[in-house]
């Protein structure tokens, strides 16, 4: 059962306390997007074997939607933060180059 | 013969005898016993009958790997089947049977499966599926059905109580033994919160029984004091009875505490479960003899060596009066001077090494044992009781010798208990020296910061020596008090000396050249009956993965999960793979440990803490009124109003036609509530709604449509605009939660700049729906304000005080008549039901349920959210085209509902049903068309969403989703009932509302 930091009310949350939202920085498409991108955007997501970025929800606490960047195999946490960030916040990326000096950034 | 020593036992009360009963048969034992040591004590040494030949079984081990006296224990709400007679605690009235028999433990008929056991080798089960055909169901299934399985299933409720306990630790050491103690001490020393989980009632280990010094002392003496000071620091908790079952991500242990397994009803929970979180977790968990294979090694009277020496140390019983022992390794030969110790003869060693020089064979030869070197063991005489063994060279090519006794103690060496280290993710490594897996201290279970959260102390790292385990665990332990935030203690770790052993040899099946004959009588799985001839064909057979070959066989999948067997199938497999053992590799472990109650998974969860219940402000009225109920979602809603002599099917339809010629009442309180304010909550409302919300004039109404952003129909309900910047929007019982949650994802996630806030207010307000044409006779009797209908038209809202209570009036409909929705604070809602019960009476008001309201609204054609909706359904499929706005650029769900099989006309879509007859159609039926599908069913064109019998036009009336359904009307479709006899009922395919089409009613 994993444990997250809420970035907004700083609780370690249990895994219990949270839902899971699935792929994060999703750009929305809408009427007027090609089927393609539209497709891509509802049913296309990432299953890597490594380093992943994801929605929680602190459901049963403050109720605020987060971003967690994890490693999908070894669960190791590189941090967590605020939902409105349209992508990977550098120390976040620092965070997992430190760890993984090989990894490409997100696919 | 087993039977109990005179004077022995470190572990019973011999002023404390017990009685209990094995398979009705009354027996005694002392305080302190194992069934399984009572059971030998009592010379019961046939304790079952294996899983597929049932084949008598006696007890193997003395532990938690166990794998043959399995029992089932207790009566009525106290039977549980499958508990290992090794650990489970002797108490007074403890009632036990044997499993795996017909008619009697003595004599059964299944053990005809022994004869046949040529014809059941591995894969057969597998086998039977592919041919032929028939044979499976008629033959094959009725048999395996039959003879397989273990313990009964309980038939009553369980008696006992169980309950679940939360702990937050720096340290969590699983493993009582010496090494856990020790590591248990130096993490404390280091200032670290500890706590340490024994899975028995006993503190040491095996080290009191395999004797050795520790810091100058015999290890009981040492044991003793360190608990002590374990028991006396501060920041230490010990729990004995409780096992480590499962270590989980991020440092999440489970912890199974028998708590009052040995005095039924005395209050106490059964079980407690602990859900434990550590940041660093040491696992002491010690290591498990293995057996060896030779023929006949599973008689009755064949055991661990250790299990041997357990028996007669720590529960003065002796499992056999000769006791020959078989070994690859020094550790046996404790076991053979134990057992001369304790006065009983041991008439040989039988070892597989070719000299025996080390200072344990010294002392066994002093003790006048026989030693047998680079001898094999090749063969067991007797059935339910060992009368000798054969002994050859280790070949087998000499003429076997006989010799006389009626036990046999064998050890294969040990495996490091390597369970807890794999769970989360650590990795094993091979060490050919000891010949076991241990854990690889450079590939461990990692933890949220990416450092290593699990270590292993003593006999689980590998370290199987006292001095090294020792010396492992204390300086494991001085780590995890460091790495979880304390510091590394100064202190020593504690100095322990034993009896040096010589090197194992390697030697997993007697004697090596053993042919198939031979094979087929060696068991390595004793449950499952898997021996080493079955590993050897699913080898032949192309099962190289150790995964693969474990499902064929079923090696290792019994309830010991292959404790025993593990590393000598593995040995096989790797010999008929012509491969090591380490490119063979292991199985996954997974959680639990060893079996845990369901009781204790569910803990307080059952009955009625099985859920919260949501209780509306009127649900005590409506309990006193009889009211029928009905769980939606965590609500209880009442169903209907049942009187006295009336069926439910009655009370429905009186409510109904009471609602449609007078007046109805029902509580609507559970409907979903969100405010949405703000500048900017009319654009998010237009984006949340199909339809358009934000041209809505305050003081209106308006039906409104929600989408998932894959276009499929997800909520429905009623939005008040009640100022300039705020709604109020309605939702389904069963959505209010799910639709907050939506609402605040997109305003969090998407549109983070628009101002707008959220708020549920379900909770906040009670609310009541008074419909009928005599509705607002009922609300001006209420008093205190103008219902007319020019003040107060139809799809409007007015606050007001109504019967002196603050209210807000709505005036909306879902049942089809004049009807107005009351809401007031949820502290007055039961003085307004009251109120309005009351005003009401003499224009014949009667309360009406759930099931009359769902009636009401399908005579009306209107689509309830479940019922014609189940995540598959776009609103233009119910025909709620008039309900998505055109002129809006964007709505969530828009674009997706422009894909081309969502715009396409080849839909199942909405229409009503008129069944010719009448009656009723079954719900879920399906419509049946024009041929056939591959599996020879007819082709299904639609199916019902809702079918009830109406009482307002005395027929079944029903709505469904057929093919092109809107295009088909007058059209007569065929649905196929459940009955067996392909009988179907003809339904005319016409418009969705059977009642009041023009809507006069509503908008009077």
């Amino acid at each position: 059962m994993l444990i997250l930091t809420c970035p907004y009310c700083g609780v370690e949350a249990d895994e219990t306390e949270l839902a899971p939202g699935g792929e994060a920085h999703l750009k929305r498409e809408t009427v007027g997007a090609s089927d393609e991108a539209f497709e891509d955007y509802l049913f296309r997501r990432e299953n890597p074997k490594g380093v992943h970025f994801e929605r929680w929800r602190h459901a049963y606490g403050c109720g605020k939607w987060f971003l967690a960047a994890r490693h999908t195999v070894t669960l190791e946490v590189y941090g967590t933060y605020p939902a409105q960030t349209p992508e990977p916040p550098k120390d976040i990326v620092a965070a997992i180059k430190k760890r993984l000096p090989e990894w490409e950034g997100r696919g | 013969m087993s039977h109990r020593l005179d004077g022995k036992g470190r572990l019973i009360d011999r002023s404390k005898q017990l009685r209990f009963t094995f398979n009705g048969k009354s027996m005694t034992g002392y305080e302190g016993d194992t069934l399984a040591s009572a059971l030998l004590g009592a010379g019961q040494s046939v304790m079952g009958r294996s899983f597929k030949y049932h084949r008598p079984r006696g007890v193997v081990a003395a532990g938690v790997e166990e794998p043959n006296a399995l029992m089932n224990l207790g009566r009525g709400g106290r039977f549980e089947p499958n508990q290992r007679a090794t650990t489970t605690p002797l108490f007074d009235g403890l009632t036990a049977t044997s499993q795996n028999h017909w008619p009697s433990l003595d004599f059964d008929v299944g053990a005809v499966n022994d004869m046949a056991a040529r014809f059941l080798p591995a894969g057969f089960y597998y086998k039977t599926f592919m041919f032929p055909r028939f044979a499976w169901k008629h033959v094959f299934e009725p048999f395996i059905r039959k003879s397989a399985g273990l313990g009964q299933s309980p038939t009553e409720p369980d008696a006992d109580r169980y309950e679940h306990a939360y702990h937050h630790t720096d340290v969590l050491v699983i493993g009582g033994g010496v090494a856990g103690l020790t590591a248990a001490r130096a993490a404390g020393a280091g200032g670290a919160k500890v706590m340490v989980l024994e899975q028995t009632a006993h503190w040491g280990g095996r080290a009191p029984v395999d004797g050795g010094e520790i810091d100058g002392t015999d290890p009981e003496t040492w044991v003793n004091s360190a608990v002590e000071g374990l028991e006396n620091a501060q920041n230490v908790t010990l729990r004995p009875n409780c096992m480590g079952a499962g270590v989980y991500d991020h440092g999440y242990v489970l912890g199974y505490e028998r708590v009052a397994e040995t005095t039924p009803g005395d209050g106490r929970p059964r079980h407690r479960l602990w859900r434990i979180r550590a940041k660093q977790i040491v696992t002491a968990t010690g290591a498990i003899e293995r057996p060896l294979s030779f023929p006949g090694n599973d008689v009755p009277g064949v055991m661990l060596a250790s299990a041997v020496r357990d028996y007669v140390v720590n529960w003065g019983v002796a499992p056999g009066k000769r006791t020959v022992i078989v070994t690859n390794n020094d550790d046996a030969y404790l076991t053979a001077l134990a057992l001369k110790a304790a006065k009983l003869e041991v008439p040989a060693i039988i070892d597989v090494r070719p000299t025996l020089m080390g200072p344990l064979a010294e002392k066994a030869r002093k003790a006048g044992i026989r030693l047998m070197s680079g001898k094999a063991l090749v063969g067991v005489k007797g059935k339910k009781g060992v009368t000798a063994v054969m002994v050859s060279d280790l070949e087998g090519k000499a003429s076997p010798e006989a010799i006389d006794c009626d036990c046999v103690a064998m050890s294969g060496g040990w495996s490091p208990v390597v369970h807890l280290w794999s769970h989360c993710g650590g990795k094993l490594t091979w060490d050919d020296h000891e010949a076991i897996f241990k854990p690889d201290p450079t590939r461990p279970p990692l933890g949220a910061d990416g450092q290593a959260f699990v270590a292993t102390a003593g006999n689980a790292s590998g370290a199987m020596g006292l001095a090294e385990a020792l010396a492992d665990g204390h300086e494991v332990g001085r780590q995890a008090a460091k790495a979880a935030g304390g510091t590394l203690t100064r202190k020593a770790a504690p100095k322990a000396a034993e009896t040096e052993r010589q090197p194992i040899k390697q030697v997993w099946i007697m004697p090596t050249s053993a042919g198939p004959d031979k094979r087929m009588k060696m068991w390595l799985d004793y449950q499952n009956d898997v021996k080493g001839s079955d590993v050897q064909l699913a080898a032949q057979e192309g099962y190289q993965s150790v995964e693969h070959a474990k499902r064929y066989t079923t090696l290792g999948m019994a309830t010991d999960q292959g404790k025993l067997s593990n590393i000598n199938g593995l040995a096989v497999l790797s010999d008929a793979l012509g491969q090591p053992i380490p490119q063979t590799g292991t199985t996954t472990f997974r959680p639990p440990y060893t079996p845990i109650s369901m009781g204790a998974i569910a803990g307080e969860a059952r009955g009625p803490l099985f859920q919260p219940i949501r209780r509306t402000p009127m649900h005590a009225l409506h309990e006193t009124a009889g009211a029928v109920w009905e769980p939606v979602g965590h609500w209880r809603r009442p169903f209907c109003f049942a009187r006295t002599g009336e069926s439910d099917h009655e009370a429905v339809n009186r409510e109904i036609v009471n609602t449609r010629e007078n007046v109805g009442m029902l509580d609507a309180s559970t409907l979903g509530k969100i405010l949405v304010t703000g500048p900017d909550a009319g654009k998010f409302l237009d984006m949340l709604y199909t339809n358009m919300m934000s041209t809505l004039p305050v003081g209106k109404c308006r039906y409104g449509l929600m989408c998932s952003e894959n276009g499929f129909l997800s909520d429905d309900g009623v939005v008040a605009r009640i100022d300039e910047q705020t709604w109020l929007c309605h939702t389904t019982t069963g959505g209010a939660d799910r639709i907050h949650g939506h609402m605040e994802d997109w305003l969090q996630c998407e549109w983070w700049d628009w101002k707008v806030y959220t708020a549920n207010l379900t909770e906040q307000y009670a609310q009541v729906a008074v419909a009928g044409p005599k509705a607002r006779k009922v609300l001006e009797a209420l008093g205190g304000m103008d219902v007319s209908k020019e003040a107060m038209p139809f799809m409007t809202w007015h606050d007001g005080t109504l019967a002196d209570i603050p209210a807000r009036v709505f005036r909306i409909s879902f049942t089809g008549e004049l009807s107005y929705e009351i809401a007031v604070p949820a502290n007055r809602g039961a003085e307004l039901w009251e109120k309005v019960r009351e005003a009401g009476a003499e224009h014949g008001i009667q309360p009406y349920g759930t099931e009359a309201m769902h009636i009401m609204r399908a005579e009306k054609g209107f689509i309830m959210i479940g019922d014609e909706t189940d995540g598959t359904v776009i609103p233009q499929d119910l025909g709620l085209h008039w309900a998505i706005s055109k002129k809006k650029e964007d709505y969530l769900g828009k674009r997706a509902q422009e894909r081309s099989f969502m715009a396409s006309p080849d839909r199942w879509q909405l229409v009503g049903l008129q069944t010719l007859d009448g009656s009723v159609i079954p719900d879920g039926a399906y419509a049946v068309g024009e041929g056939r599908n591959a599996n020879g069913q007819r082709n299904t064109i639609g199916r019902v969403t809702s079918t009830y019998y109406s009482p307002t036009i005395r027929k079944g009336i029903a709505m469904g989703l057929i093919h092109e359904g809107p295009q088909r009307m007058g059209e007569v479709v065929d649905f196929a009932t459940l009955d067996g006899t392909g009988t179907v009922i003809k339904a005319k395919i016409v418009d969705t509302c059977f009642y009041d089409k023009e809507g006069a009613k509503a908008d009077v």
